[in-house]
């Protein structure tokens, strides 16, 4: 992979064609990908499967900044699958950008049988912003999401608008220390939606011991939506 | 699924024509928009020209698509990354395999039923014939749109060159694997993809091989060094510099004896295959000229050579065909060309489209995603909000075509829907905006 750069052309944003204007940052024109695709890496994929299919659309859970697919292993993924969902977690690649992330969470939604409902928490819901501008999600649940501000090494700000017009849930705690309730009320009015509050948990919903609530909640408003 | 669709009326849906890549899209971009669709498809399953087991498919067993991974995708569904940079035709047919059925449009889909006319009901709406390839009788269905998608690689086009020909001649498109050149002296005629693709198999297995051109082209590379040649290759910047740029990565075969193009770059689909030069440079493929006559056992030459091939494959290309449609609802011309705006809006039929129909240099997948985008947003635009579809027809119809289709390309039929694919994009895109101002 390192053997790619050689061949590098000279890049557009140099000095003699000048910088790049925001109108050649389209969704349609993605010079970016295709002139450097980010290239494949490992990712861990954990999957808990129910044992029928009910034709559920899968759930793609995606962690935040220094979390990985286990946080979710730990209670959600068990619990949905047992509520008929095929549910998987993904760990974006170590050290990857926000473009990297969100190529990885595209590419698992993708490889998926169908329609994927995709779930991010914390950072992990900035890197699922960025994907529904990529993939026509079934439905996204961002929990607790942290919409701004970096992702490391360096991640730009800039959320698309979901294609497919996908339904959006926006779920938290109002007293959540990480993404306070001004926060997670603006990640909600970016979407159009009010947040569902869950009073005295904390930022990691799905690691505390009422737990099953707020997965409940999502499932049901899942439920509803299809 | 039913054995057909309701009968006769279907209200707001839209009638879709083959479940190709470009049938497919449509389906799902017209889901998305909220529209009811019955696809038609007269194979038994999807994949069109992709789909080897179809009769009518153009491709052979060696066939690898020419444009990379990421500028052959549709741009909301990624091949799998780690999928070589050029997939085989078995991935492309798998991928919208998956495709289909990741977005369920199975749902949708009515095969082995081939749709037999269109014809305009008045009040923008269409009268369907559809008919079972299976044979029994056929019925009409009147709906709200139509999107025809039913390819343009699969009706092939032969030369005709006089006098009698003693040994085989057969299409490209009947050409499926290399048992067919073993033991065999070929003359492939035709310098398109095709061409070059059979030319280099029948390099590698058959006894002999010559290969006709009626002109020069511009032979790209498929990689500059390690990188796939169309993702170095720069999509911005003065057109000069990218033609020099251009001209810099193609093969000069006419060391070899082939012809220097007779064109400047870009004013010919592009010929990718890294392959050519190297089998011209074992003297395995002979370049020659046009053919001008059959003779017996003999082909004849333009510079009067005469040369014993036994089988001859006539890499020639493909017509459009709308067996379906009366000609001035396309604005077809005598040649069989339709005139349509960005090569995909009926200019006097509102609700009437078709996707697909462009030759980029690029993959067809991502155009053919953004015009059944397109396609589908206007006839929403169409039912929510009839003032403004009237003001973004009046100012569509002003917009030049040289602004979609700039390039000035070599006037054969090949080229009749050549475009660059950035000004191509951008044009769908301005497009897009305007409905969404
Ligand atoms: C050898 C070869 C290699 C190619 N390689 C590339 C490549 O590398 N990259 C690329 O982007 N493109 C390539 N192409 C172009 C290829 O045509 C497109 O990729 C793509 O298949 C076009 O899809 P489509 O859906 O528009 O047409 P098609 O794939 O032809 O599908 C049309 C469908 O419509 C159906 N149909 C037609 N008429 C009717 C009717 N009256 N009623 C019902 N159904 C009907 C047909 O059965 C078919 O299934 C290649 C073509 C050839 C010939
Ligand atoms: N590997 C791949 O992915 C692959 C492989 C094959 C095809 N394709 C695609 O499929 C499409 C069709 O390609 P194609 O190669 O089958 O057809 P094509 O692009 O139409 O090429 C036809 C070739 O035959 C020549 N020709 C046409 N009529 C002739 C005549 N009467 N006498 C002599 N020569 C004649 C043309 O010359 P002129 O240039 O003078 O018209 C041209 O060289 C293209 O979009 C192509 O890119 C892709």
């Amino acid at each position: 992979m390192s053997e790619r750069r050689k061949f590098r052309p000279p890049r557009f944003g140099s000095p003699i064609f000048g910088e790049r204007g925001p109108a050649e940052m389209s969704e349609i024109l993605r010079y970016e990908d295709w002139s450097d695709p980010v290239p494949a890496a490992d990712r861990e994929v954990v999957s808990r499967l129910p044992d029928d299919d009910a034709g559920r659309p899968p759930l793609l859970f995606v962690p935040g900044h220094g979390h990985g697919a286990a946080v979710f292993a730990e209670h959600w993924l068990g619990h949905a699958a047992g509520r008929g969902f095929p549910s998987h977690a993904v760990t974006p690649r170590p050290g990857g950008d926000l473009r990297a992330r969100v190529h990885d969470v595209v590419q698992v939604a993708a490889g998926l049988p169908r329609r994927t409902v995709l779930i991010g928490h914390g950072t992990g819901g900035r890197v699922v912003a960025g994907a529904l501008g990529r993939y026509p999600a079934r439905a996204a649940v961002l929990v607790a999401p942290v919409l701004a501000g970096r992702i490391p090494p360096a991640g730009r700000v800039r959320l698309p608008d979901p294609v497919g017009g996908p339904p959006m849930l926006v779920v938290g705690s109002p007293d959540d220390s990480v993404v306070t309730r001004p926060a997670l009320d603006r990640a909600a009015a970016r979407y159009g939606v009010a947040p569902l509050l869950f009073p005295g948990m904390g930022h990691d919903l799905m690691l505390e011991t009422s737990w099953a609530e707020p997965i409940d909640a999502i499932l049901d408003w899942l439920l509803k939506e299809l | 699924m039913q054995d057909s669709p309701d009968l006769g009326d279907r209200g707001g849906a839209v009638c879709v024509i083959g479940a190709g890549a470009s049938g497919l899209t449509a389906v799902k971009n017209l889901r998305e928009q909220g529209f009811a669709v019955d696809c038609y498809e007269r194979e038994t399953s999807v994949g069109g020209a992709w789909n080897w087991r179809h009769d009518r498919s153009p491709v052979y067993a060696g066939a690898h698509v020419i444009s990379s991974r990421p500028l052959t995708e549709f741009p909301d569904f990624p091949m799998p990354d780690t999928w070589p940079d050029y997939p085989h035709h078995s991935q492309i047919l798998e991928y919208l395999e998956r495709y289909a059925a990741h977005f369920e449009l199975g749902d949708d889909i009515w095969f082995g039923m081939e749709v037999a006319s269109i014809e305009p009901a008045g009040d923008g709406r269409w009268d369907v014939t559809i008919r079972s390839t299976g044979g029994g009788s056929s019925r009409v269905q009147r709906y709200a749109a139509v999107v025809i998608a039913n390819g343009h690689n699969w009706s092939p086009v032969s030369p005709e060159i006089p006098g009698e020909f003693g040994g085989q001649v057969i299409h490209a498109n009947a050409y499926k694997d290399p048992s067919r050149l073993r033991g065999r002296r070929v003359l492939v005629i035709g310098g398109g993809n095709t061409g070059c693709d059979i030319a280099v198999e029948a390099a590698q297995h058959a006894d002999r091989v010559w290969h006709s051109t009626r002109r020069g082209y511009w032979y790209a590379p498929k990689y500059l060094g390690t990188r796939p040649a169309d993702q170095a290759r720069p999509r911005r910047g003065p057109a000069w510099w990218r033609q020099w740029r251009y001209r810099r990565a193609a093969a000069d075969l006419t060391r070899w004896g082939v012809p220097a193009p007779d064109h400047p770059p870009f004013a010919s689909h592009p010929v990718v295959n890294g392959l050519l030069p190297h089998y011209l440079g074992h003297g395995r493929i002979e370049p020659v000229g046009d053919v001008t006559r059959y003779d017996g056992a003999a082909v004849e030459l333009a510079d009067g050579r005469r040369i014993e091939p036994n089988l001859v494959i006539t890499a020639t290309g493909y017509r459009p065909r709308f067996d379906f449609a009366a000609p001035e609802l396309l604005d077809t011309d005598e040649h069989g060309r339709p005139d349509l705006h960005l090569h995909t809006f009926a200019r006097r039929h509102p609700t009437l489209a078709v996707v697909g129909l462009v030759q980029p240099d690029s993959g067809i997948f991502p155009l053919a995603h953004w015009q059944s985008v397109a396609v589908a947003r206007w006839l929403r635009l169409r039912v929510t909000d009839p003032e403004k579809a009237a003001a973004v027809q009046r100012e569509e119809s002003q917009r030049p075509p040289a602004s979609w289709s700039r390039r000035p390309v070599i006037p054969t039929r090949r080229h009749w829907f050549e475009v660059g694919h950035v000004d191509y994009l951008r044009a769908v895109e301005s497009l897009l905006a305007r409905m969404a101002a």
